[in-house]
């Protein structure tokens, strides 16, 4: 009904059902090339999508990037929030700066940013060597993978924590203020519960495009292999037919795992 | 209990330029102001939001300049009302016991009592976005009163409801002063809301206090041209003083002279006169108004439920829809505007 609503207002202007037209082209590239994959796979060759699901290896490695992709989520949470927070409330010189220094890991190419991580945390560097002697590896270790996945996932946090900020009048701090309530409690009391929902939808946004890193992480930890990883040295060792089923594998448990945490932020929102 | 000495501050290309007045314990005190003067600055600048780059804060006689909003003990409503919107209104009411930590059954009792006197208490379980402007307004007078603040801070609270609702809300606004005697600043742009409710007004313009006083004073001694402009004194006319006698000047203003009760006794003057002051006739009336000037009108526009007349001597009227109907008052007819040399206010002018 509201597909027709919006098809009949279109219809009288010629340039928006031209521009409609165009655009769904964009729209169908998107879907054919997952539903292809998905579909052959699942209707066509179940039996495939089977085994890689019983493989061992494939599960240990999907979870192992559900994971690292966790840990890269919260680290970019503890540090991003309060960075979001001054970014959204307060102007100061070189603020946009500052801002662009955020976009930069969107803008370089990935396998770049991964050279540049292995360069800095690799053991033999100062800083690499510094955080070896306190027992934490980055080279092919599970650090590594986080920290290459927090590079390239953290301004999507950052971002939307900040449109979340601007969003919430400063007027509601300042008369939580004058009601009595310090800095840290109108922080902690009215604005982190009104900016919860974009706080949330950003660490999902981090969160996939933690998953989906390949570039970075492949550069400074090759091993473990992470589930891009894992697909990339099958395909290139058993071609489509090898890497395929992991491939859909992946797909299908993130869909279900985003589609779960929509839901349950859904409903706890109806709960307050 | 307040006052602001030589307050200073800027923001990007506005400032706040060496602000000083007091309000005293009780009183009702309406900041008056155009849109854009710096209004709402001043308010969050007493409420501690902005330290002021110089002068100073005085708050119950204490130098108050750098205590933090959340010790100032003072109750602030926007215009927009601010609630919280991720609370009930109830939970609204009390967050400012919470912050003090009042026990849980104080609160409840306080927030109930609150809500009582305001008439919100079938309101309570609401979430703030389902209410109307004005019961959003109460909720928040609700919650910046509860807490018993020394200074209450009103910004436009009446800026965004309808006329009707405005009515009541001044009328509690009045009433609640009247009962609770908490010293107030109202911050608007509407003079009927200063008259009716201010003891004192302060008029800002631009950053700047131009006139402190009783809405008396400011409303019929304005002490600049732009203030009368602004306080609706639209009859400004230039003029200088020929002769003075028994505290009456007469003033030259080009054709014709206008007697004033002033203490100015010589030089070039502002006449103010307000349109409502000035009554028309057909023909040269006999009587106490000492002034009489014959014009003829040029323009009649409507103002509210009045009309304007304009006439080429300078001089506007407002009259009724009955008095233009019964004088038979036309565009290019003769008449006689007259007003008590009482109503007439002046101030020193330069020369033009």
């Amino acid at each position: 009904m509201l597909t027709g609503k919006v098809l009949r207002g279109v219809k009288r202007q010629p340039l928006s059902l031209i521009f409609l037209f165009i655009g769904s082209v964009l729209i169908l590239f998107t879907i054919l090339t997952l539903f292809n994959m998905v579909f052959r796979q699942i209707v066509l060759e179940p039996e495939g999508l089977l085994e890689a699901a019983s493989d061992p290896v494939v599960i240990e490695s999907i979870l192992l990037t559900l994971y690292a992709s966790f840990l890269a989520t919260l680290i970019a949470m503890v540090l991003g929030t309060p960075l979001a927070y001054v970014l959204a409330r307060h102007d100061f010189p070189g603020k946009s700066v500052v801002e662009s220094i955020i976009d930069v890991p969107v803008i370089i190419p990935h396998s770049v940013a991964g050279i540049a991580l292995y360069a800095l945390f690799m053991s033999r560097s100062p800083v690499g060597g510094a955080f070896e002697n306190i027992g934490i590896v980055f080279e092919d270790s599970l650090w590594g993978i986080v920290i290459a996945m927090l590079f390239v996932s953290a301004p999507f946090y950052v971002n939307a924590a900040k449109e979340g900020f601007q969003s919430i009048n400063p007027r509601l701090e300042r008369v939580a203020r004058t009601l009595g309530a310090s800095q840290w409690k109108s922080f902690y009391q009215i604005t982190l519960p009104l900016a919860i929902r974009h706080l949330f939808s950003g660490a999902i946004m981090a969160w996939a495009r933690g998953i989906s890193e390949f570039g970075a992480v492949i550069m400074i930890a090759f091993y473990p292999m992470i589930a891009p990883i894992l697909i990339f040295y099958r395909f290139t060792t058993h071609g489509l037919k090898g890497s395929q089923p992991v491939a859909v594998l992946l797909i299908l448990i993130c869909f279900i795992v985003f589609i779960l945490l929509r839901v349950s932020t859904k409903y706890w929102e109806r709960r307050k | 209990m307040i006052t602001l000495e030589n307050v200073s501050h800027e923001w990007g290309d506005f400032s706040l330029k060496n602000v000083s007045f007091s309000v005293d314990e009780g009183e009702y005190f309406v900041i008056l102001g155009p849109t854009a003067a710096g209004k709402t600055l001043i308010l969050e600048t007493i409420a501690g939001f902005y330290i002021p780059h110089t002068g100073n804060i005085f708050l119950k006689g204490r130098n108050s300049t750098h205590v933090p909003p959340e010790k100032r003990n003072v109750g602030f409503v926007y215009q927009d009302y601010s609630l919280f919107p991720h609370m009930a209104v109830k939970e609204n009411i009390a967050f400012g016991l919470k912050m003090r930590r009042f026990p849980k059954k104080e609160v409840e009792m306080r927030v109930q009592s609150i809500m009582d006197s305001t008439q919100i208490s079938h309101l309570k379980d609401r979430s703030p976005s389902t209410l109307s402007g004005g019961e959003q307004q109460r909720v928040a007078l609700a919650r910046a009163l509860v807490v018993e603040p020394d200074i209450l801070l009103l910004d436009e609270p009446l800026g965004a409801l309808d006329p009707r609702t405005q009515e009541s809300l001044r009328e509690e606004l009045s009433r609640i002063h009247m009962m609770r005697g908490t010293t107030t600043i109202h911050v608007t742009h509407n003079q009927g809301e200063a008259l009716s409710l201010a003891d004192r007004i302060g008029v800002i313009m631009n950053g700047e206090v131009v006139q402190v006083g009783t809405p008396h004073n400011v409303f019929n001694e304005p002490v600049s041209e732009e203030m009368a402009r602004f306080v609706g004194v639209e009859n400004v006319v230039k003029g200088r003083i020929v002769s003075s006698e028994d505290g009456v000047a007469l003033v030259d203003v080009g054709n014709y002279e206008i007697r004033a009760l002033s203490s100015l006794t010589e030089g070039e003057v502002n006449v103010f006169i307000r349109p409502e002051n000035v009554f028309l006739s057909k023909g040269r009336l006999e009587s106490s108004a000492r002034n009489s000037v014959v014009g003829n009108i040029t323009k009649i526009t409507r103002f509210g439920a009045t009309f304007r007349i304009y006439m080429d001597s300078g001089l506007s009227a407002l009259v009724t829809k009955q008095a233009i109907e019964e004088l038979g008052l036309n565009v290019g007819e003769n008449v006689y505007a007259s007003f008590k040399a009482t109503a007439v206010h002046l101030i020193k002018g330069a020369r033009i």
